[in-house]
Parts: C-alpha cells; structure tokens; sequence
C-alpha cells in the first residue's frame, strides 16, 4: 500500500502525479476463503478489513456485485450521532462513533470526519418532553447531548427560522460530536486498507446460491462468477438482505423500502451543522462541496427501485422550506433513492443464525452510515469468534421471537 | 402569498398510479399501503415462534409481491394487488377475500 502523508503528496506532486498507482487490486475469485463477506459496501469491506486486521484472519474477500459503495453507503446523507434512547443502541452507536474519532488515522484514509453538531429540533410540548427524556438518558450512559432554548438553536445555526412558521421551533437537542463524513471515502478507506491485508474485493460478483454441506453448515456459495468454497459467510446486503437469505431458507423479520435524499446546487459555505426535524420531518446539513444534503423520507410500500416517490421528496423540501426560508429559491440538483432494510423495532440485525457459519448483518433501515466502523468491528467479532461481542448480542433475530424488541422507533432522529 | 408554481413544475410530474378495483385509476397519495397480503392469523395456543411469524417476519419479495392498500382518501375500502417490487409495476388488483390471480 501506498501509504499518504503531506511527504508523499508533494513527491508525487513534484513527477506530476503520474505515478499513483490504484488504491486495491481489481481481484478475481479464488477457489476457496477462510470467511466471505457478501456485500461491497461500508460495513463489508469495514468487515473484512477488521476480521483481517484485528482477527488474523488472511484469506477473504468481499463479493460485490456491481461496485463498491454503490448501495446505500453511497447514497446515504452522512449523519453521524449517537444520541439513542436505550442502553443496548447508545452503546452499538458510542462505540461507532469513538471509532469514526480516529478513524482517517487508523486507515490513513481522510473520510473527512466532521464533529460538526448534530441539532434535532422540538416544535411541541411533547417533542420536548421526549428530547429531555433523551439527553438524560444520554447523559447516564455518558454520550453528549445538550438542551438549548429556540434562540440558543438560531445562534447556533444562523439560517434557521424558529418563529414564522406553522410549528415554531421550541428549542433543540444538540450532540456536539455528531456531525459527517464523506461516504465515498468511507468505501474506499476500508477497500484500501483491507486491500493491502490481502483482502480480496471482487466486484461484479453477485451471489446467486448458498451452498452448504451435509450436516447443514455454510460450505460456499454460488455466485456469478463461479463457486467459492467457505465456512464462514457473512451477510451485509441492505435492503438486498431477503433474497440473500433466502437462498439459505431463512425468512428475517425484514422489509425494503426506498428511501430518498437529494442535494441542492452547490452554494458558499452558510450551514454550519447538521440540522434534523423530526415533527416536520426533514433533516440537511451542506456538504464540502457546497450542496445542501436533504434527506426525505421512506415510501409507503415495498420496494427494491431505488427510486422513490415525488410527493415525499417534495414533502422534505416544503419543511426546509419552513424551517430555512433563506434557501427557498434554490434549485434542486440531483435526487436519488436507497433501499433500505428495515426491522420491526428499527434496530439492527448483528447476529448468528440458525445455520452454522452463516452470520448477518442487517436492518440497518434509514440510519447506518453512522455505524458502520462500529457495525463492521462487532460484526467481524462475531464471525471471527462464532460468538456475538457484548455490544452486538441483544441484536438478535431470536428478540423477535422472545419479546426482547430494542424498540427504537420512536424514538429515531426522523421517524420514518 | 406566494403565486401558484408556474405549470411546467406540476403537470406530468411522476406519480404511481394505482387501480382502485371499486373506483378506478387514481395517484398513489389517494391510498394507504396495508403491508403482505394473505398473512394468516395463528390460532390462540400457537406457540412464540409462530407468534412471530406472524407479527414480524414478511416474504419481502423481490419480484412479485402480494398486498394490501386502502383507497383512504376515496372509498376508504381495502383490497389486494399483486405488484412488482422491482419495477413498482401493478400486475393485477383484486378484492378482499378473492384468492390472487395467476401472476402474468
């Protein structure tokens, strides 16, 4: 691996940057792999790149089957927090976040990790009974999070409108080390520095069957570029998860929806956090280039199009058009959707199944990009010791079954 | 007041379409999606697992799918529709209690 430093950009600088070479290999499958991660994106390639780095193991690839965070990790818009109500996500999403503090250092990769401020405003009584219930909360399981008064929120984020509007804003919740990251870089860091351990990331790869031995155990899988043989198979498909599991007769507590977002035309730099709503529904912050990020919300119905509705999008505009009049006469430039997979219970899948050697992780639903270091660190955990890591073992399918739900959804950022 | 948007910003602008089997083609915001068809209730002495079969695991079909909307904002009845959920394609709507039709 090429490592980055100031030295070595000048140096390369210096013949023209010319001589870069690629950042991973462009791998073909081999025959057989100690564990296989079906899925290119964030959490996969941060998968194998921990199970190679912190659990020895040297023989892996990662199966994608276009390219590498081209799914949800590259579609997502970038908010970081970890200001969960209950014990098990502050836990999952802290420990997340501690990783995303030095992560551009651990890689040597700059993901452009932004502790910018992660402001979620109340407009009710009730919006502000729940977020005191949630700073408190914060607070005992030691994760920041502070109350700050209406004009406390306009100081804090100078566009923002807190009186002419339908549902004035009544203060905010604000966590000072969320913030963003870019999610391209994200992809790549972790594709680079797995790459470098010997990771092997395949891309144009789709799994088309699940191959397991007598005894009912994973032993490879299909896909379109051939067999692979494997003991260990983890699943990190996103909204694609269903039909991966399937193949191994195995129905989960799933369902995919579009979800969309879309950024503006690119402006000088005027917003200084991340903004999110949820009783108007609507979250922004800007990105470094300058466009305006816009989440909207899910479709009504299943989906696997990665399009979604125009009524919702134009939904989350006319909120940011309340909230932010200052950004009423700008132009939309792009909108896109992701699928997502999404839980009874609004909270991830991190677990063993059923069937031996075969792990998933899944239900991220509309808010993953925010764990991933810390997704992918228990995941590899989990596969590398056929165990669960503190963190990640309430996060079980069986909670279903048991009654023991994380139920988190109401109590997400932005209830989708 | 602002003045109303000018009409290239709204006509032709792409919205689902779906067929209400009681009144007819109407856009999507007029429903409300009612989840898996066909999800058969367990009898009271079944056990958790079957319990949460019922309550929580879902085909999510990736290709034809079996469900129920509700023309809310219309007649306000319930009914059935196969759909492609990898083109977002209505392939058939039929009524309450009828089985599906043969996915075409």
């Amino acid at each position: 691996m090429q490592p980055f430093s100031a030295f070595s950009l000048l140096r390369r600088g210096l013949s023209g940057h010319r001589d870069w070479t690629p950042q991973w290999r462009r791998a073909a499958p081999r025959d057989s792999y100690d564990a296989v991660i079906c899925g290119g994106g964030g959490h996969g390639l941060g998968t194998a790149y921990y199970l190679a780095a912190e659990h020895g193991l040297r023989r892996i690839a990662v199966l994608e089957k276009s390219w590498i965070g081209g799914g949800n990790t590259g579609r997502n818009t970038t908010i970081i927090r970890s200001n969960y109500l209950f014990d098990e996500s502050a836990a999952l999403y802290d420990h997340a976040l501690k990783l995303w503090e030095n992560l551009s250092q651990v890689l040597n990769y700059n993901v452009m990790f932004s502790p910018r401020g992660v402001l979620m405003l109340a407009h009710t009584v009730h919006d502000m009974q729940v977020f005191q219930r949630h700073i408190h909360a914060n607070r005992a399981n030691g994760v920041d999070n502070e109350w700050l008064s209406a004009a406390g929120a306009q100081a804090f984020c100078p566009p923002l409108n807190i009186r002419d509007m339908r549902y004035p804003v009544l203060g905010g919740a604000l966590q000072r080390r969320g913030g963003t990251a870019r999610h391209d870089a994200v992809a790549w860091g972790y594709a680079r520095a797995a790459d470098a351990l010997g990771v092997d990331i395949i891309e144009n790869c789709e799994v088309t069957g699940i191959r397991r031995d007598a005894a009912g155990a994973i032993a490879g899988v299909d896909t379109s570029r051939g067999p692979i043989r494997t003991p260990k198979l983890g699943v990190v498909a996103a909204g694609n998860t269903s039909p991966i599991m399937r193949m191994a007769d195995i129905t989960l507590p799933l369902e995919s929806y579009p979800l969309q977002a879309l950024v503006s035309e690119p402006v000088k730099p005027i917003f200084p956090c991340v903004v999110m709503s949820n009783t108007v529904h609507a979250y922004i912050s800007q990105s470094d280039k300058g466009e305006l990020v816009i989440g909207a919300g899910t479709d009504a119905y299943t989906s696997y199009t990665q399009r979604g509705g125009l009524h919702i999008s134009t939904h989350a505009l006319e909120a940011i058009c309340e909230l932010f009049p200052i950004f009423r006469r700008l132009r939309m430039l792009r909108s896109w959707g992701g699928i997502v997979d999404v839980t009874p219970d609004r909270s991830p899948i991190i677990a063993k199944t059923e069937v031996p050697g075969l792990y998933v992780n899944c239900g991220w639903g509309t808010g993953g990009f925010k764990a991933t270091p810390g997704s992918a660190h228990v995941f590899a955990w989990t596969m590398a010791h056929d165990a669960p890591h503190p963190i990640n073992a309430p996060f079980t399918v069986e909670r279903f079954r048991d009654g023991h739900l994380i139920d988190e959804a109401a109590a997400a950022a932005v209830a989708h | 007041m602002r003045p109303p948007p000018p009409p290239w910003r709204t006509e032709g602008a792409p919205v689902l379409l779906i067929t209400c089997p009681y009144c007819g083609e109407r856009p999507e915001p007029e429903f409300v999606y009612g989840g898996q068809a066909h999800v058969a209730r367990p009898q009271a002495a079944a056990g958790p697992v079957e319990w949460a079969r019922f309550l929580y695991q879902r085909d999510n079909a990736r290709g034809i799918h079996a469900e129920r909307w509700r023309h809310t904002h219309g007649c306000g009845r319930f009914f059935n529709a196969l759909r492609d959920t990898t083109t977002d394609h209505f392939v058939a709507v039929y009524r309450i209690g009828e089985p599906p039709p043969e996915a075409r």
